[in-house]
C-alpha cells in the first residue's frame, strides 16, 4: 500500500529523517511511536505531500507521489488529520462531511443550476452516507450542530469521521486521543478498530501507550529521524533500545 | 404613502444587495476586496442595453446576457489580476490595487467605445404596467427588479447551502489549505465564485440601468461606495450581512429622501450606517475582527 524508500529529510543543517524506509501493508493499523522530536509528523507531512523530502521516494499504490501537490495526493485517495484540529467551524457536522466528499459526486453545474432530480438523489445518497459514518462516530445525534461547538474530544472525532468520508484508501491519523479523557479515549479505539475491520488501512501517531498497544497490529519507533524498532506492540515494548530512548521499563510489563 | 415607499425602498435595497452579495462572496472566498465590481456592474448594464437595442428582446434575456458577459469579466479578472498574485502568495492588498488597474483598464474601454454620453433603454422597451394592491401601486418594473434581485439571491443561498460546490465554496472560504488536502479543487472553487460573483454584479447592473434609465461608464462609483459601506454594516464576507444591509441601505435613502430632504440623502443614510457600526463595530452578523497574534 505505502512504500518509503530511504526518506532523508534536512531542515538547513538538521537532519530530521534520516534515510528512513518503512512499508504499510493494505488492512492494517500501523502505529508510529517516537519521542517529541523524533520526525513522525515531518514523516506524515512528506508523506500527505505537505513537505518534500530531500532524499528518497513515496509509493502510494505502486505510483511514485514523492513530488505531488497535496490534492492531487488527496485525490488519490490519501486521508489525513492533524495534530492541531483543522475542522470547517463555521459548518455544521454534515457539512463538514459532505465537504469531504466532494470528489465523490458525480453531478454536472448544469444539473446544479437547473437543480434536476439527479442532483437531490445524489445530495440524498450522501447525506446518508454521511450520517452512517457520523454514527459510527456517536455523532449523528449532533449532525445539524455548528462543529464549534463540539468539546474538543469531539472536534478530533469529526476531523477523523471528515477524513474517513473522503473514502480513503489510507488514512493518516496524527495523535487522534490527544486531549481526550479516558472514556473518549477508550471509544475512539473501538471506533479505529471498527474503521479498519470496514477495510480502511490505517496509519497513526499516538502517545497514548495503552492505545497503541491496544489497536495497532504493527508499530514502528522513531528516534531522532531513525527506525530503532519495527514489529508487533509485543515486539516493540521490550526491545531494550526502544525502553531506553522512549517508552521506559513499565510499558513492558503491560 | 409608506407603503408606496417601502416597494420603492425595497426595489432600491434589493438590487443593493444583490450587488453586495457578489462583491462580499468575492471578498469570504478569495479574500480579495475587488474594486473592479463596480466596472463589472457596468459592463454588465452596456451587455443588457446592447442585446436590447440590437436583437430587442426582453428584459429577463437582457438580464442573462448581462450576467454572463459580467460573469465572464469577473472570471478574466481573476485570471489576469487577481491569480498571479494569488500564485506568489500576496494577499489583501496587492490584488485590491491590481482590481484598481482592472477597474481603470475596462472603464477607459467602455468610455471609449461607448463615449461618455449617457444611454437610455428604448421608449418602448419596458411596458409602463402598473398594478394596484390595497393602496399600493406596483410597476412592472419594480415587480421585476425585487422579483429578479430576490429570486437571485434566495439561488444563490440555495446553491451555497445545498450542493456540492456551495459546500465547497463555504469550505474554501473558511480554509483554502484544508480544502485543499480533502482533494477540493480549490482554484476552480475561486473561478467559480468569481464568476458566479461577478455575474450578480451584473445583474443588479442591468436593473440599476433599467430602474434609473441611465447607462453610462461612470455609473459603477457610486454604487461601489454603497457595496463597501454595506458589506462592513451587514459583516464583512457575511452573505446575510449583504443582503440585510443592502436593504437597510436602500430603506435608509428612500425615507430619508421621502421624509426628510433629498438633499441630505446620502449624509443620512452614510450616518446611520456610522451609528450602527458604533453600535456594532465588525458589523451585524461579523464577528471579530481583531488582529490574531
Amino acid at each position: 500500500m505505502l512504500q518509503l524508500e530511504n526518506i532523508v529529510k534536512d531542515f538547513g543543517g538538521l537532519r530530521v529523517l534520516d534515510s528512513l524506509s518503512l512499508q504499510v501493508g493494505e488492512g492494517l493499523i500501523f502505529g508510529l511511536i517516537g519521542p517529541n522530536g523524533a520526525g513522525k509528523t515531518t514523516l506524515f507531512n512528506i508523506i500527505s505531500g505537505l513537505s518534500r523530502p530531500t532524499a528518497g521516494r513515496v509509493i502510494f499504490n505502486g505510483t511514485d507521489i514523492t513530488h505531488f501537490a497535496p490534492p492531487s495526493i488527496a485525490a488519490r485517495g490519501m486521508g489525513r488529520t492533524f495534530q492541531n484540529i483543522r475542522i470547517f467551524k463555521e459548518l455544521s457536522l454534515m457539512e463538514n462531511l459532505l465537504a469531504g466528499m466532494h470528489r465523490l459526486y458525480t453531478y454536472s453545474p448544469v444539473a446544479m443550476l437547473l437543480n434536476l432530480p439527479i442532483q437531490h438523489r445524489e445530495e440524498k445518497a450522501m447525506r446518508e452516507k454521511a450520517m452512517e459514518i457520523l454514527e459510527l462516530f456517536h455523532l449523528a445525534g449532533k449532525a445539524q450542530r455548528q462543529a464549534e461547538s463540539l468539546s474538543y474530544g469531539e472536534q478530533r472525532k469529526l476531523e477523523l469521521a471528515r477524513a474517513l468520508a473522503t473514502s480513503p484508501k489510507l488514512l493518516l491519523v496524527d495523535e487522534p486521543a490527544a486531549g481526550m479523557n479516558p472514556a473518549e479515549t477508550e471509544e475512539l479505539m473501538g471506533e479505529i478498530v471498527q474503521i479498519n475491520n470496514r477495510g480502511y488501512t490505517i496509519c497513526l501517531i499516538e502517545h497514548d501507550m495503552k492505545f497503541v498497544m491496544g489497536v495497532c497490529r504493527q508499530v514502528a519507533v522513531l528516534n531522532f529521524g531513525e527506525l530503532i524498532a519495527l514489529g508487533t506492540p509485543e515486539q516493540v515494548k521490550c526491545n531494550p533500545q526502544v525502553i531506553e530512548a522512549y517508552l521506559g521499563k513499565d510499558v513492558c510489563k503491560l | 404613502m409608506f407603503l408606496q415607499q417601502f416597494v420603492n425602498a425595497l426595489a432600491l435595497g434589493s438590487v443593493y444587495a444583490l450587488f453586495a452579495l457578489g462583491f462580499t462572496l468575492i471578498f469570504g472566498v478569495l479574500e480579495v476586496i475587488t474594486l473592479a465590481h463596480g466596472a463589472v456592474f457596468m459592463i454588465g448594464a452596456f451587455a443588457g442595453l446592447t442585446v436590447v437595442t440590437k436583437f430587442n428582446v426582453s428584459p429577463i434575456t437582457a438580464i442573462l446576457v448581462g450576467m454572463m458577459v459580467s460573469g465572464m469579466l469577473g472570471w478574466l479578472i481573476d485570471l489576469v489580476a487577481v491569480r498571479p498574485l494569488r500564485k506568489r502568495k500576496f494577499h489583501h492588498l496587492a490584488p485590491m490595487i491590481a482590481t484598481i488597474g482592472c477597474a481603470t483598464i475596462i472603464i477607459n474601454v467602455a468610455q471609449g467605445i461607448f463615449g461618455a454620453e449617457v444611454y437610455r433603454f428604448p421608449f418602448d422597451f419596458m411596458p409602463a404596467m402598473s398594478y394596484n394592491f390595497w393602496a399600493i401601486q406596483l410597476t412592472l418594473l419594480q415587480i421585476i427588479i425585487v422579483g429578479v434581485a430576490l429570486s437571485l439571491m434566495m439561488m444563490i443561498i440555495f446553491l451555497l447551502n445545498r450542493t456540492k460546490w456551495g459546500k465547497a465554496v463555504r469550505a474554501v472560504a473558511e480554509s483554502p489549505r484544508t480544502a485543499a488536502l480533502l482533494g477540493i479543487p480549490v482554484e476552480r472553487v475561486f473561478q467559480i465564485t468569481a464568476f458566479a460573483a461577478s455575474a450578480l454584479g451584473g445583474a443588479a447592473g442591468v436593473l440599476t440601468g433599467i430602474n434609473f434609465n441611465a447607462i453610462h461608464a461612470f455609473m459603477g462609483g457610486p454604487i461601489m461606495h454603497r457595496g463597501i459601506a454595506v458589506i462592513i454594516l451587514g459583516g464583512m464576507g457575511d452573505i446575510r450581512g449583504a443582503v440585510l444591509g443592502g436593504l437597510i441601505l436602500g430603506f435608509a435613502e428612500i425615507m430619508s429622501v421621502a421624509y426628510l430632504s433629498s438633499d441630505f440623502r446620502d449624509a443620512i443614510s452614510f450616518g446611520l450606517l456610522f451609528v450602527i457600526l458604533l453600535i456594532r463595530p465588525a458589523g451585524i452578523f461579523g464577528s471579530n475582527l481583531e488582529r490574531k497574534g
